[in-house]
């Protein structure tokens, strides 16, 4: 299992500059102007002055490499001495600068992550911790109430789009009721009780809206991995030996049917980070996923390359996890 | 009962007493909240150029001078606005003389000194910063502080209209000793002081997260002791226009959210709920169309839009421009898609008021059977289609816009109207950044002009409209041999227009200036060089609980946040 996780971990190597490549050529092809939003007040010299000052007349290679240099070397060394306190070298090492911000990218992305992560990290929280219950208790009660509400909650909440259910409830809770604010505010720190119930009421609307989502998709695996067990013969065998049927679909059915669940589970992670672009964007989350949109939609070409970049790094990570896993749990399975 | 009553009148008359001051104090209101739908990018206005990033550092750094509602030059730092009359302007008109007010202090307790102004046009010239108002300084041959209140400005030639530099929210006075080591390529790297500039405003800035949220706190220092009213004002970004009007507007989350231009009918309905009001600024901005006087169809490969091409099939017939203007219902369009943000017009220069021409403005009352009248004699003969033709040719064209609802929704009215008078018209629409974006290799910028018609907004700086007539001159025209640069973007070219022009550039009194922008305008529209449609304004949305607001549509709107304070 250790030699198969690090000839895994080796093999990542080549696939994610490969990754890096493609997106660098793919965002320099794309036809976006950082410059394009800008009023058009400004003359085309002064235009082609800024462009410069970006580094934008320098050839697409020569840029790419720079961006690696910065990427791995730069960054790393940086967040070292931040860490150690150690002058290391030169201390002034070009950092990999977003266009839009003109400031390190990496303190972009540090400073959204904390609301990304409360947000839509406890939201992917709930949704497995709801949707594991439904989904058992859907398969084992087939066809019943239970069954037929749930599957109908799971479709709506999977197949309506996040942006109408959350100006649905922002309509609702924040217009008509003024239950909830519809405006999330990133400055504020919780410090005592009464901001710790404005950071839950703050918080309420956008986790419901992707709890309901994530639940939604989850459920429907567990419910399908449970079906498949119930049937198997292990399951006859041991209701047949007089096994309590608690200890039946608990121990038995649920732990087994919860692999491929773990996988599904451990693959999704990766989306916690890249954010819910659209839910937070209506929400004012202002985490990295209204990170990466911003900077889409203003050509911000560095802050792309990074984020993406940094998703794709999680997404091989939690793919090697998920199958790493999935070894440890089924013993049927080796990698030797 | 009765004690009662007294023990009520004493709270209320002590309610009287500390209200009194409070309405005059400074840092008494409390916070005020701000929305911006597109997040600020950073605090430097001179590393952005974004509309956004200029008005959140409005209420930290101030300009010399600024513009009122009405276009008027106000003085901030300065004492007075330099003119010929004060001796401010050399009678050569190639020097400014601004005195800077006496006593003013950056929010860190230094003194706002000539040299600030001085190194203010140094940072935004330095060679390799890519400074995004450089355009401002145009024309500047120095700046000199001839002592510590007194900066003079030297033209390299004689310019009638000086307030460019130093003037407006586009650019404001920073402080030497906060900048002195970002100059040319080190600008972008001083990170803290463009996140937290240091100015002379009613504000200076607490903590900066880009794109995100902006705290700021009464500047201590300000040069009203009154003044801000609020102690803190937070402006938070992101999210979409409709979201933001109705965190101001319904419920009443935010005091003020800045550019809420969506549909009339829904902006309306969310008044309706009786927390706030949309007001709107109106300046220099004019949608119009412009009318393609070379050809363009794709069969000319290379040479299509240019002068190689020749003169356009159908839209070179003066009948025909003319027709176009006078089949649009300017006023179903404003009602349809701009409700309150905009105003039919007739001029392409529809402000400030002194430039506003009023012969033109016939075409406001759109009479169909005179415009068929006038295609029919100009031997534009309607078909069986409901399409006229002349000589084979038919009337039909291809008209392009940015990607945009407000715009989408007023070509398709255009080409209902249009329709009405035998013309077809195919639409399309390109992304903003590519239609606007100026890349060469593009075939859909708005220079290239690969269409017949085409219909956006050009938003220019200032009060001045010569630079924006300057558009129309015959080497403005955008082709190959130029890089496709140019804002002559309907190729028309008039001798008599230029000779006009440069008699305009060569006059400084405002009167005769006033007088021969209103021939200039009058040409263009009569010419039909441009098709103008709406004056736009700002549209944004202010609370009820919000007193003192004045919206400029020259200047930032948040110019004169210093007297606003919350409604008692």
């Amino acid at each position: 299992m250790f030699a198969y996780t690090v000839r895994r971990l080796l093999t990542a190597i080549p696939v994610l500059l490969i990754i890096s490549f493609v997106i660098f050529s793919l965002l320099t092809l794309a036809p976006n102007d950082p410059l394009g939003d800008l009023p058009l007040t400004i003359p085309p010299e002064v235009r082609a002055q800024m462009r410069a000052a970006l580094g934008l007349n320098q050839p697409f290679l020569v840029r790419f490499a720079l961006w690696l240099h910065q990427f791995f070397i730069n960054e790393p060394l940086n967040l070292l001495q931040a860490w150690t306190g150690l002058d290391i070298g030169d201390g002034n090492r070009l950092r990999v600068l977003s266009w839009a911000t003109r400031s390190p990218v990496v303190d972009l992305i540090v400073q959204r992550l904390p609301q990304t992560l409360w947000v839509v990290g406890l939201a992917y929280l709930f949704g497995v911790l709801l949707a594991v219950p439904i989904g058992a208790l859907s398969a084992y009660r087939q066809h019943s109430w239970f069954d037929q509400i749930a599957a109908f909650v799971a479709m709506v909440g999977y197949s309506v789009p996040t942006f109408f259910t959350g100006v649905v409830l922002i309509v609702v809770f924040s217009v008509k009721l003024q239950w909830f604010p519809s405006v999330y505010n990133t400055n504020l720190k919780v410090t005592d009780w009464p901001s710790f119930v404005a950071q839950v009421r703050q918080m309420f609307l956008p986790v419901l809206v992707l709890t309901l989502f994530n639940t939604s998709q989850i459920s429907r695996f567990v419910r399908a991995s449970m079906l498949d067990n119930l049937h198997q013969d292990y399951v006859r065998t041991a209701r047949a030996k007089g096994v309590k049927e608690r200890t039946v679909v608990l121990v038995h059915v649920l732990r087994n049917s919860l692999i491929p669940v773990v996988t599904v589970v451990a693959l999704g992670v990766p989306t916690i980070f890249s954010g819910a672009i659209v839910t937070e964007q209506i929400f004012r989350v202002n985490g990295l996923g209204q990170l990466l949109i911003t900077a889409i939609q203003g050509g911000d070409l560095p802050l792309v390359q990074t984020l993406t970049f940094i998703f794709a790094v999680l997404i091989v990570l939690f793919n090697l996890i998920a199958d790493v896993l999935y070894g440890l749990l089924d013993p049927r399975i080796s990698y030797e | 009962m009765r004690k009662y009553e007294s023990g009520l009148a004493v709270v209320a008359l002590a309610m009287l007493v500390a209200a009194a001051p409070a309405f005059a104090a400074r840092g008494t209101d409390g916070e005020l909240k701000i929305l911006f739908w597109q997040a600020v990018s950073t605090l430097n206005p001179y590393l952005s150029g974004g509309v956004k990033e200029e008005l959140a550092s409005s209420l930290v750094l101030e300009p010399l001078a600024g513009f009122d509602e009405n276009g008027k030059l106000v003085p901030r730092l300065v004492v007075d606005i330099p003119t010929l009359e004060n001796g401010g302007l050399s009678t050569d008109l190639t020097t400014a003389t601004w005195k800077l007010k006496p006593g003013v202090k950056w929010s860190d307790g230094a003194p706002l000194t000539a040299d600030d102004v001085v190194f203010t046009w140094a940072y935004c010239t330095a060679p390799g910063g890519g400074c995004a108002q450089a355009a401002k300084f145009e024309g500047v041959k120095a700046v000199e502080a001839i002592d510590p209140l007194t900066v003079k400005v030297t033209f390299k030639g004689p310019k009638p209209f000086p307030y460019t530099a130093f003037v407006g929210a586009t650019s404001p006075i920073i402080q030497k000793a906060q900048f002195a080591n970002c100059l040319g390529a080190k600008a972008p790297g001083c990170t803290a002081a463009n996140f937290a500039p240091i100015g002379t405003g009613p504000f200076k800035v607490q903590a900066f997260k880009p794109n995100d949220t902006i705290s700021y706190a009464a500047n201590e220092n300000y040069r009203d002791p009154e003044k801000p009213a609020f102690s803190t004002v937070t402006l938070k970004g992101g999210g979409d226009a409709l979201s933001a009007a109705r965190a101001v507007l319904e419920t009443g989350e935010y005091d003020y959210a800045w550019n809420t231009q969506i549909e009339p009918e829904v902006l309306q309905g969310m008044t309706g709920a009786g927390k706030g009001k949309v007001l709107t600024a109106f300046s220099s901005w004019v949608e119009r169309i412009d009318l393609n006087f070379d050809a363009a169809d794709a069969s000319l490969g290379d040479k299509r839009s240019t002068a190689q091409a020749g003169p356009h099939p159908i839209l070179s017939d003066p009948a025909i421009r003319k027709a176009l203007s006078a089949a649009i219902d300017r006023s179903a369009v404003v009602e349809t898609a701009y409700g309150a943000a905009g105003k039919p017009t007739c001029n392409i220069i529809a402000g400030p008021d002194i430039y506003v021409s009023t012969a033109n403005d016939s075409c406001l009352k759109p009479d169909l059977a005179a415009v068929n009248a006038l295609l029919d004699g100009a031997g534009w003969k309607m078909g069986p289609d409901g399409v006229r033709a002349k000589n084979g040719v038919k009337l039909s064209f291809v008209f392009q816009s940015s990607t945009n609802s407000v715009r989408q929704t007023t070509q398709a009215l255009l080409k209902d109207m249009w329709g009405q008078i035998g013309a077809a018209v195919e639409l399309r629409n390109i992304p903003p950044s590519v239609f606007f974006g100026g890349d060469p290799s593009s075939p859909d910028t708005f220079q290239k002009f690969y269409a017949d018609l085409q219909m956006y907004t050009v938003l220019y700086s200032g009060t001045d409209p010569e630079s924006h007539l300057a558009s129309w001159l015959c080497n403005n025209i955008p082709s190959p041999s130029n890089g496709w640069q140019g804002e002559n973007m309907s190729r028309y070219c008039d001798a008599s227009y230029d000779r006009l022009f440069d008699e305009l550039s060569r006059t400084a009194s405002p009167a005769d200036r006033a007088t021969i922008v209103k021939k200039l305008n009058d040409q263009l529209v009569g010419d039909g060089a441009v098709i103008p449609l709406v004056f736009r304004g700002a549209v944004s949305a202010f609370s009820n609980r919000l007193a003192g607001v004045r919206m400029s549509g020259w200047d930032s709107e948040l110019a004169n946040v210093a007297d606003w304070s919350r409604a008692k």
